[in-house]
């Protein structure tokens, strides 16, 4: 059984249509990557998902009916998602970001050792733990943001454009650093990304998204390879 | 000398009540965006119940926690079936159900409880301690019970998982729900304890200016002068602004002759306008900057 089932997912801003029916399959422990231009739909499909925006046809997840239902409900089978500008509590400290990360976590010495465990992803959250997230600079946001998913110990993180403003060292930290948790904690994950060479790089499946339509999916190297594809979105 | 340590310390006092106001206004402010002008006769309704409470018997600091207890879960209940309808509509529509809530409780209470007047008992000794002459007791009490709430309602946002959650939601409220926070039952959770914040300045002033259905309209206008002076975008600030009010208030009513006891509700006003014109976002708030 696959862990994430999405089938004829349709999603809607006021009158507008977003999505067009999308049907996909995560599997437990993959990566998918869903490419695509300005506008085509990937952040709200990350977004209905999370029933963030009103959403017709069926999401499953480990088996279980998700849609239609509220945010928080969803989130607490184990979703972390890490909004696109990432979202963080400005006001509040680096720490306690993380920490709000755990809220639905009732196992505080798991907790206690998970933060630990985030810290050495990223040692420069640790340096910063006690300053207010709003004075991090882009990056360090960014990382905070990713981390405090991981405080959920999720079992899929959505990622919407982890390289949103970063510098290219930065992104291939982060990067490396969602390899690495990939590996360790074998969390399936769904990223969607500007920066199509290194999203398809860390993916095994992977989804082209045009008008809220999926008009190509296959293995992430097979995308990478193909001619169309190449053009439109890698650029060379 | 000592007129002036008398009006200072009996400025406190009332800038304990202001400080509560501003308080509870600037909780639900931060959830909202928007000012509960109702926040005054809900703590008006509170200090009734007190009153039928201690009517019946019951021991006063019983009822002063049992007054707190029923406004937390009466306030819960005004968001839960009152407010929670329009929230997120339009700014009109909640400021109109924030209005028909004041004239609601305002006429309830004057329904139940009739106009007149009521003497409401102050629970402290006839004499403040240590022989202190400058204050009276029931200030000195009204002093120090507004400094023990203020102290527990931040330790509860400083160090429990609930306050850290409930200021989570009021900050970001999508990504709050991201981490399975229900954001809706922390701002339920927030009109409750605006409500119990409320309640204890309605007790503690009742004394005072004695229990009638419009004891709190002017205390209300205290508490948005003394929120919008700290700074409406930090709760601390609103405390802080609370304290100054009441000070202020007393010194231009002595010192200002023309303005004396009559004219001292004009001060607030006066205050307001002020710091709407030069400081909107008062001594200690926040000024919101928008990285682009």
């Amino acid at each position: 059984m696959a862990l994430l089932e999405v089938a004829n997912l349709e999603a809607f801003y006021g009158q507008t249509q977003v999505l067009r029916g999308l049907s996909f399959k995560l599997e437990e422990g993959s990566v998918t990557t869903i490419l695509g231009a300005n506008g085509a739909g990937k952040t709200t499909t990350l977004r209905a998902i999370c029933g963030m925006v009103r959403t017709n046809g069926e999401v499953r997840f480990s088996g279980e009916r998700i849609a239609g239902r509220a945010t928080e409900s969803i989130v607490r089978h184990g979703i972390a998602h890490v909004p696109e500008g990432r979202g963080t509590f400005v006001r509040l400290s680096a720490e306690q970001n993380l920490k709000l990360g755990a809220y639905s976590r009732k196992d505080a010495a798991a907790v206690a050792d998970d933060l630990e465990r985030v810290y050495q992803y990223f040692p420069r959250l640790k340096e910063r733990r006690h300053q207010q997230a709003g004075t991090l600079s882009g990056g360090e946001q960014q990382m905070l943001a990713v981390a405090r998913g991981l405080m959920m110990r999720p079992r899929l993180m959505l990622l919407d454009e982890p390289s949103f403003g970063l510098a290219p060292l930065l992104t291939e930290e982060l990067f490396r650093i969602l390899g690495t948790i990939r590996r360790e904690r074998q969390v399936s994950m769904l990223v969607v990304e500007q920066n199509a060479s290194l999203a398809l790089g860390i993916a095994d499946e992977a989804y082209l998204l045009e008008t809220g339509r999926i008009v190509m999916s296959g293995k992430a190297r097979d995308i990478g390879r193909d001619e169309t594809v190449r053009k439109a979105y890698l650029g060379y | 000398m000592d007129l002036f340590l008398q009006q200072t310390f009996a400025g406190l006092a009332f800038g304990g009540i202001y400080a509560c106001i501003a308080l509870a206004v600037v909780m639900i402010y931060q959830a909202t965006d928007h000012l509960n002008f109702a926040q005054g006769e809900m703590a008006m309704f509170s200090t009734y119940v007190a009153f039928t409470l201690l009517h019946h018997g019951v021991p006063y600091w019983w009822t002063f926690l049992l007054t707190m207890a029923i406004s937390f879960v009466g306030g819960v209940l005004v968001e839960r079936i009152i407010v929670r309808p329009v929230e997120g509509t339009t700014v009109l529509n909640e400021v109109i159900v924030f209005i028909g809530l004041l004239v609601i409780f305002n006429s309830l209470a004057g329904w139940i409880w009739d106009y007149t007047i009521k003497p409401f008992p102050s629970p402290f000794p006839k004499e403040a301690p240590f022989g202190i002459k400058f204050i009276g007791p029931h200030d000195f009490g009204v002093i120090g019970v507004t400094l023990v709430v203020l102290a527990v309602v931040f330790l509860f946002f400083r160090f429990t998982p609930v306050g850290l959650a409930m200021r989570a939601a009021a900050q970001n409220p999508d990504s709050a729900r991201l981490v399975g926070i229900r954001v809706g039952w922390m701002l339920a959770l927030g009109w409750g304890l605006a409500a119990a914040i409320g309640s204890v300045a309605g007790m503690m002033v009742a004394p005072i200016v004695f229990l009638e259905p419009n004891m709190m309209l002017g205390m209300l206008l205290y508490g948005f002068a003394g929120a919008l002076l700290g700074g409406i975008s930090n709760p601390v600030g609103a405390v802080a602004g609370g304290f100054m009010v009441g000070v202020l208030e007393n010194w231009v009513g002595t010192y200002v002759p023309f303005v004396g006891s009559e004219l001292k509700l004009t001060v607030a006003l006066v205050l307001i306008v002020t710091v709407l014109m030069f400081r909107p976002s008062g001594l200690f708030g926040y000024v919101v900057v928008k990285r682009v």
